[in-house]
């Protein structure tokens, strides 16, 4: 295959990777259930030893190249030939990191949150891992699919034995309408693979054309399962459901990743294979981008529960991301990119921080938790950080990634920007009102007096996140180069009228730049298209 | 009149089960109550010898009895399927028959009677053949199913099972003599060349076509011959239940499958529509009705209706592309291959419900099963693990069952069957999962004294057989992939 590159150095990275944790689920198997300490510490260790083991990656890629990095190829299937294949490139590195990174944080935050069936819960927890990970570096259809569909139960027990009063609600409802979306995945799956010419390779399959009719069915199918995922709106009702249900490692996990399968799925598999489809559909998903963005923010401005409130703001904006995937420029697609990352660092925390108050009061309503600044200094600062984090204040790492996705909506249509943009002021108007009641309210005597402040374990949580919001926020560079190469691979693509819009959008990008030589300005983030694009 | 050699040795299979099963029938008033499971262990020596036996003549094709018995492949993959599914319900027999002190040792000697009865009906090349092996599984399935015989729902479930399946045993009957009348042979092969002199449109063959089809429908459960299935499932000892389910489904689809593409092949226009019906109503009725059960056993009827369905979906396809000789193979595939998937989970599961039977009290409500992963963590993983299978999500082996089903329609130009398909699918994720969700999610009832397993350690082997098979097919489904795919070469 010259379409990937090996560069295992003879050690499968990915593989070790993806299915150490289950081997660490399966090692607390043999643990006796009521050492509840020695679990936690084993589950940890092997997360955090995961997340170690995924670090030498981010050097080792090169971003130079557009092609799969870190290939594996197994037949494992003969009739018909499915195969073990994995492997990742600018667009699926930052996530695999993503979630490397996040779960040890749900096992932290879990610490003492969970009391009851310690094991199997940190065993669930593993599990997800594996198939979260897996989801985002198979190179096969079939072999993705397993992953995708394998991480149905595991977050099914998560949000329904874990999880709040309404948990079993909240647990089918998720399963029924992400099993709904994917199986239908299924049968387009298998469709490609007849067409397509008798593979499941990802690779090989995006590289045929298929026809326009065919493309529309596929499209749809595609978006029944990524849309239910992302949640895009109209698909979103079980998000705020299983959100407020779940368990905070839960919560973390299903906005943090989750989330992002939808998005990647659109990105890995919509617009590569089915380029056509895509440019003819693009209005229909701005169209429901924009939706979700502002009805997003609108519901989460009439939210009184904490968690429903992170929930729809997640709503609004992985539209922001829906949104920049679809205006098909490298702006828009490295915005998107950029920002499932930065919803997931910050989403993430923001559930953390959640749940810490949950721990503490028992209660997610706003009006439970007022005034918490004097009691509880230091989770006052880190909630105000990752707030002004979510709603975009540059400097932070959200401001990046929106930014970059509303310049490649401005260079699609300018209306549409501009209404894109009103979801940014909606956001700071619910999530600072959000920050002036809890964390700046008259506080209730009786409710904040026996408040004890964030204890070291959860500053040791918190405090990567805090400089990753920075770190991102001021430093976005590296993690774009990693993307440039796949992105405009990608950009390439798809079909040459939308070439033809990238291409403007670069002349125009590259001369406003000129004419600003010498500032430091975001628009100098923006990547260049590739010089293959421009000689064409 | 006298029997050449050979045809006896190429039934030497059943020969020795009908032996066991007289032996085990004449040893049964010998041997005293404490020792019955040494009827059983007779049992399952004669299904080893057997399947020995059917392996080492795996890859020949014989006929015998001038071309009554035919011994390829095909019969042998069932054959195969049967010996296992059987040995499985012995195991599984031995500890729920003492709990239910139905503890005789006729029990056994049924069993292996019926076997005899499928075992015929598999390598049948010739209708009345096939009606007779029919009518031996079936008999000594309403026996066993009536064998609480001092409870009145499984007399009700014997008597219920006995007038439905002698009013289908009738129609098919009818159906095989009205293809006597049409063709003068009831051979497979002479009502092949006969079907196609006589062409599409004749009504005599019509009629038999629908009349074969209502009597096979009834065997595998299929809507709208379905009706016996739930209450028989549910009055019948659940270790009877488990052998019906898998066993007798099993068996009558090989026999359908060789009677509609052997014999009616030239019908195939004709009988894949009636087939897509029948698939359509099974899918539709089984997924849904099975919704609203309150009984597992009940519950895993209609699942057993809607798998008929799925597997149906495979018998849809040989029979719409028999232009197409690869997808018409895969379609037959997929089926078998679909079959012993459903085998192993199918049975999994009634063995964990033999398992929770309370003393006194059956413990077949769902509700009953509420806080289970408390009480019983290692029973309710496995019931997670059937179940997750039954509803088809990756990696188990339900989900590549219903995968090569899929694939099999999407490759025959029936993608939108395929839709249909994975749309009950994730319909009857619905049900299967509700039974996890009372297992995992619903605290226990009321603190009682928590009856005791009813379990053996061959029971335990029986299980951790049925779930590393539930995986291991889930992970590597390659050997029995070229094994079913091999199978299906002798098929026309």
């Amino acid at each position: 295959m010259s379409d990937v590159i090996l560069q295992t150095g003879g050690f499968p990275w990915l593989t070790t990777i993806v299915f150490l944790p289950l081997a660490g689920a399966l090692l607390l198997m043999l643990v006796n259930k009521t050492a509840h300490h020695t679990i936690r510490w084993i589950a940890l260790a092997v997360s955090i030893f995961d997340l170690v083991l995924s670090l030498p990656l981010w050097s080792l890629f090169d971003s130079a190249t557009p092609r799969m990095q870190f290939v594996e190829h197994v037949a494992w299937m003969i009739s018909p030939p499915i195969t073990y294949s994995v492997g990742v490139d600018g667009i699926s590195l930052p996530l695999l990191l993503l979630t490397a990174f996040l779960t040890p944080f749900c096992v932290l935050c879990s610490w003492r949150a969970i009391e009851t069936r310690v094991k199997e819960f940190m065993a669930v927890l593993l599990i997800m891992e594996t198939a979260m990970l897996g989801v985002f570096v198979a190179l096969d259809f079939v072999l993705f699919y397993i992953f995708w569909e394998a991480m149905l139960i595991p977050m099914y027990l998560l949000i329904g034995v874990w999880g709040g009063p309404n948990r079993l609600y909240a647990a089918v409802k998720f399963f029924l309408y992400t099993l709904v979306g994917s199986v239908l995945l299924l049968v387009a799956i298998l469709v490609l693979f007849f067409q397509g010419g008798q593979t499941f390779d990802i690779l090989l399959l995006s590289r045929v054309e298929y026809a326009p009719a065919l493309q529309n069915w596929l499209f749809w199918a595609f978006f029944a399962a990524f849309a239910v995922k992302v949640p895009m709106w109209p698909f979103h009702t079980w998000l705020p459901d299983a959100h407020v249900e779940a368990p905070t490692a839960g919560s973390v996990l299903l906005a943090s990743v989750l989330l992002k399968m939808g998005a990647y799925g659109f990105l890995r598999f919509s617009l590569p294979m089915l380029p056509d489809a895509t440019a003819t559909f693009t209005p229909i998903m701005v169209t429901l981008s924009l939706i979700a963005i502002i009805y997003g923010a609108y519901m989460a401005l009439a939210q009184a529960d904490l968690k429903k409130l992170i929930a729809y703001s997640s709503v609004s904006h992985m539209g922001f991301v829906t949104l920049g995937i679809f205006v098909l420029n490298a702006q828009g697609i490295e915005g998107a990119i950029l920002q499932m990352v930065n919803h997931g660092i910050t989403t993430g925390a923001l559930f953390l921080c959640v749940g810490a108050i949950y721990e503490r009061t028992h209660s997610r309503m706003i009006t439970d938790n007022v005034g918490l600044a004097s009691p509880m200094p230091r989770y006052a600062t880190v909630l105000v950080i990752f707030t002004l984090s979510s709603l975009g204040l540059p400097g932070t790492n959200s401001f990046v990634g929106e930014f970059l996705v509303l310049v490649g909506t401005f260079f699609w249509s300018k209306p549409i920007a501009v209404i894109a943009s009103l979801g940014v002021i909606l956001a700071a108007v619910y999530l600072l009102w959000m920050v002036q009641r809890v964390v700046f309210g008259v506080p209730n005597a009786a409710h904040t007096s026996h408040l004890h402040d964030l204890n070291l374990r959860e500053m040791v949580t918190m405090a990567p996140l805090v400089v990753l919001v920075f770190w991102i926020g001021f430093f976005p560079n590296p993690l774009l180069t990693k993307m440039h190469a796949s992105v405009n691979a990608l950009i390439e693509h798809v079909d040459t009228e939308e070439l033809e819009v990238a291409r403007r959008n670069a002349r125009e990008t590259r001369e406003r730049r000129e004419a600003r030589d010498g500032q430091v300005s975001p628009v100098a983030l923006v990547p260049q298209v590739s010089p293959r694009a421009n000689n064409k | 009149m006298t029997l050449p050699l050979s045809d006896l040795v190429a039934i030497l299979p059943e020969l020795i089960v009908i032996g066991a099963a007289c032996l085990v029938l004449a040893l049964d008033p010998l041997t005293p109550p404490s020792r019955k499971d040494w009827l059983a262990w007779l049992s399952v020596a004669a299904l080893a010898a057997c399947a020995h036996l059917t392996v080492s003549r795996m890859g020949t094709s014989v006929s015998a009895f001038s071309d009554l018995v035919i011994l390829d492949p095909f019969a042998g993959f069932w054959k195969l399927l049967l010996y296992g599914v059987t040995g499985f319900t012995i195991l599984l027999s031995l500890a729920y028959l003492k709990a239910e002190r139905i503890n005789l040792g006729e029990y056994y000697g049924f069993i292996l009677l019926s076997l005899a009865g499928m075992m015929v009906m598999v390598s049948a090349a010739d209708l009345l053949t096939i009606y007779l092996g029919m009518e031996l599984m079936s008999l000594s399935l309403y026996v066993l199913a009536g064998f609480k015989r001092f409870e009145a729902r499984s007399l009700e479930a014997a008597a219920k099972y006995f007038v439905l399946g002698s009013f289908s045993s009738g129609m098919l009957l009818y159906g095989i003599s009205l293809l006597y009348g049409a063709s003068g042979s009831t051979r497979l092969s002479a009502i092949a060349v006969a079907v196609t002199a006589r062409g599409l449109d004749d009504p005599i063959l019509a009629l038999a076509m629908i009349l074969l089809t209502v009597g096979f429908g009834f065997k595998i459960a299929a809507v709208p011959f379905h009706m016996w299935t739930p209450d028989v499932y549910e009055g019948s000892p659940t270790s009877v239940t488990a052998f019906m389910a898998v066993a007798s489904k099993a068996a009558s689809f090989a026999a359908f499958l060789r009677v509609f593409l052997e014999g009616l092949g030239g019908l195939k226009a004709n009988w894949y529509t009636l087939f897509l019906i029948l698939c359509l109503a099974t899918l539709a009725l089984g997924n849904v009705v099975a919704i609203v059960q309150t009984n597992i056993k009940r519950m895993l009827a209609y699942s057993s209706i809607a798998n008929a369905g799925y597997a149906l979906i495979g018998a849809v396809v040989a029979g719409y592309a028999s232009a197409d000789r690869s997808a018409q193979a895969f379609g037959l595939s997929s089926v078998m291959l679909y079959l012993v998937v459903y085998a192993f989970m199918t049975l999994g599961a009634f063995a964990v419900i033999a398992m929770l039977r309370k003393g006194g009290v059956e413990g077949d409500e769902i509700e009953d099963y509420a806080g289970l992963a408390k009480r019983q963590p290692v029973a309710a993983f496995l019931m997670l693990a059937f179940m997750t299978s039954l509803a088809g999500i990756p990696p188990t082996a339900g989900f590549i069952g219903k995968f090569y089903l899929f694939m099999a329609a999407v490759k025959a130009d029936l993608a939108w069957l395929a839709v249909v398909g994975v749309l009950f699918a994730a319909v009857s994720a619905y049900y299967y999962l509700r039974v996890v969700m009372v297992m995992y999610m619903r605290e226990p009832e009321a603190a009682g004294v928590e009856p005791r397993l009813v379990t053996s350690p061959v029971l335990a082997v029986a299980l951790a057989c049925a779930f590393a098979g539930v995986l291991v097919f889930g992970l590597y489904p390659n050997p029995l992939v070229s094994f079913a795919t091999q199978a299906v070469l002798v098929l026309k």
